[in-house]
């Protein structure tokens, strides 16, 4: 038992793709992270990864280079966001049912168009950095990704000055916490919240796009297959804090890193239980972590001046 | 502060226009826009709009025998609508149908197999089992939110993803739902053949065979319609949806009622994949990725319905069609996947007319009362 256990921690692999994890949650739930902390319960994170995914590419496909391909993501990723915001919060209708309508329109859409188009493999150059590659077992899981990984480092303490340093981000924590208040001191409620989800999009766009450049090299239908819903789980662990929820992506993405190489360690375990360990830790997590803090006040309340 | 979220009115907009005119107008506009968007996606990948729309209708109505499975399709689909449309209006949101239909159909399987006896009863078990086990499925999520108040959505989502792995674990073992009969080639991983007398009977119209089970969807939507406009309990579980507080004043035990609508729903949504399951609209023994998205198709249907069970049948309706029609786009060369497609943009489209109204209305009672009541005379740049 010890053995197994010593071998799977010392076993490469577990951290490469642990981290590989990770980097995609962290990319989604940073941006679900800032939408929440504005009141919404962005539920399309689903579609934003898979648009993201298969924008990346596209792009890669029309101009053959990487670079576009992430752009096209997070465009993609941007305009699922923006339809997302303007119907629940510019037209008012419910943010569930936009957000699950659009999870089931952006599968169809692109399985649809996937399997119409057909792509070439799209993969992203990796780039060492020299002496840290060689570390041992994290070190080229760290230090020697595909490019698009290293873009969570500037975009995570972007996001964080963002909501804690501007003028923006003040307006965007008070229309969490309460937007009556918001409103009466002459904020935007509604275009604050908008403007949080088109960052998710852009984020979630983007780690699509890494998705594809720097994981799977190729679009399928299935490509994300409920990761983003595992990446609200990580907000919820985090505690609506940016800090919290970065390790949650971190938790998650070991959890799901074993369910991979516990079997390519040849060990054996109940496929059902490695299928089903990233949900049921995530449902383990929610339940303890759901009331022992505090979440936005007015998270998942739409807000319409007069009604509320 | 009242809790808008739980006013059905406006999570269905249905305080919006009284204008039916231009409430009609709307409406179809934007249903043509979103079958004017499927037409140019089909033309843009090389297909025939045209070609795919008789195609549909061959599969779903013309061709013999087309309407009897288009209407055992549409069984499912209602059952699981009902559930949904009266837990949203209880102002729950389950969105993990998918899981319960799944679950329910694994509890009902069993029970198709094991239960002995006369016909009439191995079909009421495999209903009943099917509910049970779908409502035990919500269960969970009904459990985590009243005990830690944990927000359903997420839960009976999470809840889905593990359904899948414990079904097909449920398949690779005998003592559960694995096919006990050893001489048949590749029986790992799938479920016994269900019986000829588990199985619901044939209705016989016209050369067209229907599943009972319609029957079944159809009494449930009716006996819950009426239930939900002339009975207390009814009344109740509305009162939850409009305002949690102040049905707690009237004396409506919120978490206990909630956490039972939430079961309820589950249950449904569970005896639809008992019927799935022994109407055989989705094959004759239970295999891996069995429910095929009939859950998710049923909670759009309820979405699009906007609370209304009544509503509700039509579109099921027409997402069965949709469904049956699909098989037959093989022939015009372009992915049953676009039906998919088609049904999001629908649900798309359907929700732009009541908010859109919604915000006129507004706009206009914002106007006509003026400043010293309204918060501001001119519409704000964001209710534009």
């Amino acid at each position: 038992m010890f053995d197994a256990i010593a071998t799977l921690l010392s076993s490469d692999a577990l951290y490469d793709s642990a981290f590989q994890f990770s980097v995609l949650f962290a990319f989604a739930a940073s941006g679900e992270w800032v939408a929440e902390r504005a009141g919404t319960l962005n539920i399309s994170v689903e579609g934003m990864l898979l648009g993201g995914a298969f924008g990346a590419v596209v792009g890669h496909q029309i101009a053959g280079s990487a670079i576009v391909g992430l752009l096209v993501g997070a465009l993609f990723g941007l305009l699922i966001g923006s339809v997302q915001a303007n119907l629940s919060h510019r037209l008012t209708a419910n943010q569930f049912v936009v957000g699950l309508a659009l999870n089931v329109l952006v599968l169809g859409l692109t399985a649809y168009l996937d399997s119409s188009i057909g792509f070439d493999p799209a993969r992203a150059k990796v780039i060492e950095v020299p002496g840290l590659v060689d570390l041992p077992l994290i070190g080229s899981a760290i230090f020697g990704r595909p490019w698009p990984a290293y873009l969570v480092y500037p975009l995570v303490p972007l996001l964080w000055w963002a909501v804690f340093r501007t003028r923006w981000g003040l307006e965007v924590r008070a229309v969490g916490e309460n937007p009556q208040a918001a409103d009466v001191s002459g904020i935007d409620v509604n275009a604050r919240r908008r403007q949080a989800i088109y960052i998710t999009g852009i984020t979630c766009g983007m780690g699509g796009a890494f998705l594809v450049l720097g994981q799977v090299g190729t679009f399928q239908s299935g490509i994300v297959n409920g990761r983003g819903f595992i990446a609200l789980a990580a907000v919820i662990f985090g505690g609506w804090t940016l800090r919290g929820t970065l390790i949650g992506c971190v938790l998650f993405g070991f959890v799901e890193a074993l369910t991979l190489s516990i079997p390519a360690n040849g060990y054996t375990i109940d496929p059902f239980i490695l299928k089903a360990a990233p949900y049921i830790v995530a449902l383990t997590v929610v339940l303890v972590f759901a009331t022992r803090v505090r979440q936005p006040r007015a998270l998942a309340q739409p807000f319409v001046r007069g009604l509320t | 502060m009242a809790d808008v979220r739980n006013r059905p009115g406006l999570l269905t907009g249905r305080l919006a226009s009284t204008d039916t005119g231009v409430t009609l107008a709307a409406y179809a506009v934007s249903l043509i826009a979103a079958l004017a968007l499927s037409a140019v996606l089909v033309s843009a990948t090389g297909g025939s709009a045209g070609a795919v729309l008789d195609a549909l209708l061959d599969g779903s109505l013309r061709s013999p025998g087309a309407w009897g499975l288009t209407l055992t399709t549409a069984a499912p689909l209602l059952l699981v609508a009902t559930g949904t449309i009266v837990a949203t209006r209880a102002g729950l949101v389950n969105i993990g149908q998918e899981g319960q239909v799944l679950i329910g159909a694994a509890f009902s399987g069993y029970a198709a197999v094991r239960v002995g006896g006369p016909g009439w009863v191995v079909v009421s078990a495999t209903l009943l089992f099917g509910a049970v086990g779908g409502g035990a499925w919500a269960g969970i999520a009904a459990g985590l939110r009243a005990w830690r108040k944990v927000p359903e959505v997420l839960t009976t989502l999470l809840l889905t993803f593990v359904s899948f792995p414990l079904l097909t674990y449920g398949l690779s073992q005998s003592w559960l739902l694995a096919d006990r009969d050893t001489e048949r080639q590749n029986q790992l991983n799938t479920g016994e053949i269900i019986p000829g007398d588990a199985r619901l009977p044939d209705l016989r119209l016209f050369g067209n065979a229907i599943d009972s089970g319609f029957l079944v969807a159809a009494g449930l939507a009716a006996i819950l319609t009426l239930a939900m406009a002339r009975t207390l309990l009814g009344t109740r579980v509305d009162m939850l949806g409009f305002n949690p507080r102040a049905a707690q004043r009237f004396g409506v035990a919120a978490g206990p009622l909630s956490a039972a609508v939430l079961v309820g729903s589950g249950a449904t949504a569970g005896m639809a994949g008992a019927v799935l399951l022994s109407g055989g609209a989705a094959g004759d023994r239970l295999v891996f990725g069995f429910a095929g998205n009939f859950g998710w198709d049923g909670l759009l249907v309820a979405l699009l319905a906007r609370n209304r069970i009544l509503v509700a049948l039509p579109v099921a309706l027409v997402f069965a069609t949709l469904r049956t029609g699909s098989s037959f786009l093989a022939a015009t060369g372009v992915d049953r996947k676009v039906t998919d497609v088609v049904q999001a943009l629908l649900v798309l489209a359907l929700l732009v007319p009541p908010a859109l109204l919604f915000v006129r209305d507004r706009r206009r009672a914002l106007r006509s009362t003026g400043p010293s009541t309204a918060p501001s005379t001119n519409p704000t740049p964001e209710a534009a």
